[in-house]
């Protein structure tokens, strides 16, 4: 209850409160575009002005995710040529026609970032309309969700464009791969990425709850994935009956594009074909989920 | 009407143009429900350019499910909505863009840094570095975080992360700025002088759109308010034209012990124009509140505690939903 003394409290407070700020050109300085042009700008870049958003946030990160990314290709690099790859050369000479350490580098690029995409579009997912309500703040502006969605996963992209392209220098260095079209495997291993994490992401944001699922996404989609897309045998040596997991997997299309790029591994066209389809189509699809449960999400 | 020199036309134009103003806002029927639960139940209402407009009511009465209408961030269930002119469903990024919004729940981004956060809001709304730059400078000097510029979000206390969630409101200069529940977490002296930012902002040009559960931020902060309870509308009016209209000039406070509130009833019967039973005291209402209290005293009714004060937009509430506004 506001009594006399309390309203006369408040009085000399507001009077006693000399202000120089000035409200005026803090309400309309002159200096900015009208708010039809900011707009139509939200309207044509609110994708990346999200994704220079999400980056910043990451920025914490960059140490770390650096020594990720150079310190794995360097430990499977070491642990496949010198160690896996002298056994199996001794055993069997090559496979695929090619030595272990060029056989399985295509295959662990593609994979190791399939497995950090289910990192980057699990948890970061649901703190953005949950925990930390992250998507709230763009979805106040110009953006529509749709932009908010897309944003998101382009700085996953961007991301692993670095990724990628450090593992690439790092197997040329090696001679895990040579110079040339083997470059190709930085877009290829990101196209892989964005197959499983478009759809990824959509799920993510339709859950409500607090992401336990997650953790059977990881035993039960990403472990099997990795261990059965011909990463490192070939899908054929592999019973029928298991073979099926390799042809739902990005890993496996990914890596058979990666392959064929990185040293030449031969393959109907039609199949080649048939992985970047696969690739793109589920891309798109994850696109068109994530803009439909975002859009959801961010207006009800 | 053949040649008119444009200064006659001026002259003719001005008054009709000042009185059929175009709202900012206008809301018909305006209807949300979830499920079976109505949240928003056929409200109608018109912002005027330049106003600062209320929205007072309890909790749960539909103060934040009107504001995310209005910026077009939750889907409505009926009826019309015009913001500028525009549709905040189908038009809701242009609307946006037009908009300066602090939501009820702060959604800063805790791992950018103070000042960062303002830059990067204003990102969205494609606005250069170099005017924002500038413009998060005054706009820390607006929320009184200049020494807090470079800390992380996280290291602010709740009313820091307030007071730069309304600043980062007005990065784009909106013409509209929705504040739902501003002050929420902020000390007596930061409401005061955010209530006078506010009201200078509001003399400057932008319309204020303020929801409030506090009857004395919408009497100060509030040109016009409407008062909401259960997704309706109760009444409408300038606070002063409420208080007039539902109140009287004065109410007193009497406290007899709570045992003795409801008793004592009977006895105060005649005594002022009305009275309301609470549960830790009788509220008389009465133009002259002196008298009333010297009559309590003629009849031998001994309140433990007695108060003189002036209505509030707090009784005009008791008065149209029988319910007190601050439990
Ligand atoms: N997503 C939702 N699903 C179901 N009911 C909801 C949802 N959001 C709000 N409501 C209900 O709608 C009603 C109005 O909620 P709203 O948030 O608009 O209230 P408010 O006036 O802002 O209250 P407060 O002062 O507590 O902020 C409440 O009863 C609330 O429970
Ligand atoms: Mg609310």
């Amino acid at each position: 209850m506001t009594d006399e003394t309390g309203s006369a409290r408040e009085q000399t407070v507001v009077g006693h409160h000399h202000d120089d700020l000035d409200t005026t050109t803090l309400a309309y300085s002159g200096q900015a575009p009208s708010h039809a042009v900011m707009a139509q700008r939200a309207h044509r870049f609110g994708t990346w002005y999200h994704a220079e958003a999400v980056l910043r946030s990451m920025r914490a990160f960059i140490v770390p995710g650096l020594l990720n990314a150079v310190g794995q290709p360097l430990l499977y690099i070491i642990a496949m040529g010198l160690g896996l790859g002298a056994l199996v050369g001794n055993g069997v000479g090559t496979v695929d026609g090619v030595d272990y350490l060029t056989f399985v580098t295509p295959a662990l690029l593609v994979s190791t970032v399939v497995m950090s995409v289910s990192g980057e579009m699990t948890y970061p997912v649901m703190a953005g309309f949950k925990w930390m309500r992250t998507y709230y703040g763009p979805a106040a502006t110009g953006l529509r969700p749709a932009q908010i969605a897309a944003g998101h996963l382009l700085a996953v992209v961007i991301r692993f464009v670095v990724q990628c392209t450090i593992f690439w220098v790092i197997a040329v260095a090696f001679g895990a791969t040579s110079l040339g079209w083997s470059v190709l495997m930085v877009p290829i291993g990101v196209l892989a990425a964005t197959a499983f994490g478009a759809p990824l992401q959509a799920y993510a944001a339709s859950l409500e709850g607090e992401g336990f699922q997650f953790s059977f996404v990881q035993r039960f989609i990403v472990m099997p994935m990795f261990l059965f897309s011909g990463t490192f045998f070939p899908l054929a040596v592999m019973p029928v009956y298991l073979q099926w997991i390799g042809w739902l997997s990005p890993v496996w299309h990914g890596t058979q594009l990666a392959r064929l790029v990185s040293y030449g591994a031969s393959g109907p066209g039609w199949l080649i074909a048939v992985h970047v389809l696969v690739l793109v189509a589920a891309t798109l699809a994850g696109v068109m989920w994530a803009r439909r449960v975002y859009t959801r999400r961010l207006t009800s | 009407m053949g040649d008119l020199s444009p200064g006659s036309r001026d002259v003719e134009l001005t008054p009709v143009t000042e009185s059929v103003v175009e709202p900012v806002i206008s809301a018909r029927e305006l209807r949300k429900t979830y499920g079976d639960f109505v949240a928003v139940d056929g409200i109608d209402f018109e912002v005027r350019p330049g106003e600062s407009f209320g929205l007072l009511g309890p909790n749960g009465a539909g103060k934040s499910t009107t504001m995310r209408m209005i910026g077009g961030t939750l889907d409505r269930t009926g009826g019309d909505l015009a913001v500028l002119g525009m549709d905040p469903g189908p038009q809701g990024p242009t609307v946006r863009a037009h908009l300066g919004v602090i939501p009820q729940q702060d959604n800063l981004d805790e791992e950018l840094r103070v000042r960062e956060n303002l830059i990067m809001y204003g990102r969205y709304f494609g606005l250069s570095r170099s005017f924002l730059a500038a413009k998060a400078d005054e706009l820390l000097a607006f929320a009184q975080l200049e020494a807090k510029a470079k800390e992380k979000v996280q290291s602010l206390s709740g009313g820091m992360k307030r007071r730069l969630t309304i600043a980062r409101g007005l990065v784009n200069e909106p013409k509209i700025l929705l504040l739902d529940e501003p002050t929420t977490g902020l000390d007596p002296q930061a409401r005061h002088v955010l209530w006078d930012r506010l009201f200078r902002l509001k003399e400057a040009g932008t319309t204020l759109v303020v929801t409030t559960h506090f009857m004395d931020e919408a009497e100060q902060l509030c040109d016009r308010l409407i008062v909401v309870d259960h997704g309706r509308i109760m009444a409408e009016g300038s606070p002063r034209e409420l208080i007039r209209t539902y109140s009287t000039r004065e109410v007193v406070e009497l406290r007899f012990g709570s045992a003795r509130n409801a008793t004592v009833v009977a006895e105060l019967d005649g005594v002022g124009s009305r009275i309301e039973v609470l549960p830790d005291r009788v509220l008389v209402y009465a133009d002259d509140g002196e008298a009333c209290l010297e009559e309590v005293a003629r009849r031998g009714l001994a309140p433990v505690t007695s108060l003189v004060r002036r209505s509030s937009l707090e009784d005009v509430f008791l008065r149209l939903t029988g319910r007190s506004l601050i439990d």
